[in-house]
């Protein structure tokens, strides 16, 4: 298996991702991590050049709608109360958080 | 602990429906008794994470007094239903096997839960699943592993384990799936089951919880296919709320596989024959073909060289997308926060830590790694170009023939843990699979055969887009020559 990631890549990529790894399974991550993209790199054996890129499948068959937008018009949304039921924390009109900027 | 069976074939959804009309069974004491018996053996079998009793029964209640007066009845009138926990139902819990969404109580029905109740369906809880439908073995699921009804020690698949194997135990007359590069098919053919790929657009997508929105699709699972179908039907249909939902016309689709398949071309790729295929699975899918050519179709083989390149298109494509998916999760709105952070940085890694098994996070590595400045170009967007080649290939085959059969998953169901400890063994229990998503095309998974030790094989039908009838055709006459 060639390493194609370090450690300090899969702690940066974690942090990215809002994910807060130890150390013991940093360690998985890299192994695992190293693994898949060995095998993705099957992938460079094709040549791609001017292929476009498919993000979606919708245009491969002329399928009426799929693609059309509905009218952009008002319409009743959840109520505040319903939705705010579910906040681990609210004041019952904003979701409450730990504080964003530290004070020095 | 020894293994177990638990298989029985639940009656056929026509003649519940008929016994419901005529009043010889009321559909309160149907679902009574399917509560009664998920209360005998979901400590078994972990199918159920959650129950809709009140919702269920009130439902059956209507019905009830629709069929007391006579009145027509809809077409899945008083038909217990199951509901994977990825969709959401107003009031009742949705996990999708994760922690970070413990206690969750979604606002809203999903549209195909209010399709099936439009249509008197009796929906009776939530299913067992792989965490965010990332598995092949359900045992990602933060609240246990399913067990195979037909082998207790063994995995029912994933994702959509719990669907399969409800269907499998008649814990639920039919169920509905979700299926991103796999899900619904290989979990059917592990239980013994039929399940349905739908294309890409032809079930909304409004209020499932997603993955990787470009692959993840809605399906139904079932005891046959006419059933299937007809649970199609139902579920089919443009919707205003997923702007990729397709408007093309909904066919009966029940009406569909009652056609005969005689003069369908259907094509094999050699490709899904070779190296890893069990040969007692090979056995039973070639079992299947011999099977459709005395239903007088006439069978050829096709060519689809670029499969080997699925699984890695599939897992660089839908690990970008569940990256992006998945960032939702930070504790603020809903489900889990952990309760030990002094700022709200701290507060987001630490809840999804806290929320996310091991599955969930190596995937959003990866999929983060794969869309991050510097590997874009090298991963996510060469991924999405072979992604139109293999699409562009089944296109192509698909002019010279009307379906393609395939062994749905190259084994038959494994047993719990043989595949925990390595992820890669465990994706490739989607190598048939994935091709499909890639290319949005529809597929129908039906028991072909088993292994001498009694394990169920499943045989893919692939067709084209918006070609459902075929794939219920082509399914169907192998289903009838078993019977």
């Amino acid at each position: 298996m060639s390493e194609r990631v370090t450690v300090d890549e899969v702690e940066r990529v974690a942090e990215l991702a809002h994910l807060e790894l130890t150390p013991e399974e940093s360690g998985h991550m890299l192994h695992d991590l190293n693994a898949i993209l060995d095998y993705v790199a099957e992938l460079n054996e094709l040549d791609t050049h001017g292929v476009a890129p498919l993000a979606q499948v919708s245009e491969l068959f002329s399928a009426p709608g799929g693609s059309g937008l509905r009218v952009d018009g008002r319409r009743p949304s959840l109520e505040r109360a319903i939705v705010l039921d579910q906040a681990p924390e609210t004041d019952g009109v904003f979701f409450e958080v730990p504080k964003v900027i530290e004070r020095q | 602990m020894t293994a177990e069976t638990f298989v029985q074939k639940p009656k056929a959804l026509a003649d519940l429906r008929a016994e419901i009309a005529s009043g010889t069974t009321r559909a309160a004491d149907l679902a009574a008794s399917y509560y009664e018996r998920i209360e005998a053996l979901n400590p078994r079998l972990n199918v159920y994470l959650s129950l809709t009793k009140e919702r269920a029964l009130a439902q059956a209640e209507r019905v009830d007094a629709l069929a007391a007066k006579g009145d027509p009845l809809p077409p899945l009138a008083g038909i217990p239903v199951g509901i994977k926990d990825v969709l959401v139902m107003r009031g009742a819990p949705a996990t999708a096997g994760s922690k970070i969404l413990e206690g969750y109580r979604p606002p809203y029905d999903a549209t195909v839960v209010e399709k099936l109740e439009a249509a008197g369906a009796v929906l009776l809880g939530k299913l067992n699943c792989d965490e965010f439908a990332m598995g092949s073995s359900n045992e990602n699921s933060a609240y246990g592993p399913v067990r195979n009804p037909v082998d207790t020690e063994r995995v029912p698949g994933g994702s959509s384990g719990g669907s399969a194997a409800a269907v499998a135990a008649n814990l639920a007359v039919a169920t509905l799936g979700s299926d991103t590069g796999g899900s619904i098919r290989q979990p059917a053919s592990f239980c013994g089951v039929v399940g349905v790929l739908p294309t890409y657009g032809r079930v909304s997508r409004y209020g499932l919880i997603a993955f990787a929105s470009s692959l993840d699709r809605v399906g139904p699972f079932a005891g046959n296919v006419r059933d299937a179908a007809t649970m199609l039907s139902v579920i089919a249909g443009s919707d205003p709320k997923d702007a990729t939902s397709s408007t093309a016309p909904v066919p009966d689709y029940s009406v569909e596989s009652d056609r005969p398949a005689e003069g369908l071309r259907i094509g094999v790729p050699a490709e899904y024959f070779g190296d890893g295929l069990d040969p007692e699975v090979r056995a039973a899918v070639e079992k299947g073909i011999e099977s459709l050519k005395s239903a007088g179709c006439s069978v050829k083989p096709v060519k689809l060289p670029l499969t080997k390149y699925a699984i890695p298109v599939y897992y660089l494509v839908a690990t970008a997308e569940a990256s992006a998916n998945l960032a939702r999760f930070d504790g603020v709105r809903y489900g889990h926060r952990s309760a030990s952070s002094g700022n709200l940085n701290a507060m987001y890694s630490n809840s999804r830590d806290e929320g996310f098994g091991a599955e969930v996070k190596r995937r959003i590595l990866l999929g983060t790694y794969a869309l991050s400045a510097g590997y874009y170009d090298a991963y996510y967007l060469k991924a999405q170009q072979v992604r139109r080649l293999l699409a562009e290939e089944f296109l192509r085959a698909f002019a010279e023939v009307d379906a393609i059969v395939t062994p749905t998953a190259p084994t038959a169901a494994f047993k719990l843990g043989e595949k925990t400890g390595d992820p890669l063994a465990m994706y490739l229990a989607d190598i048939y699979t994935v091709t499909a998503s890639l290319a949005g095309i529809c597929g129908v998974t039906v028991p072909c055969g088993a292994t001498e030790s009694g394990l169920p094989v499943g045989m893919q039908v692939l067709a084209s887009h918006l070609n459902e009838g075929t794939a219920f055709r082509v399914a169907r006459a192998v289903e009838a020559a078993r019977e």
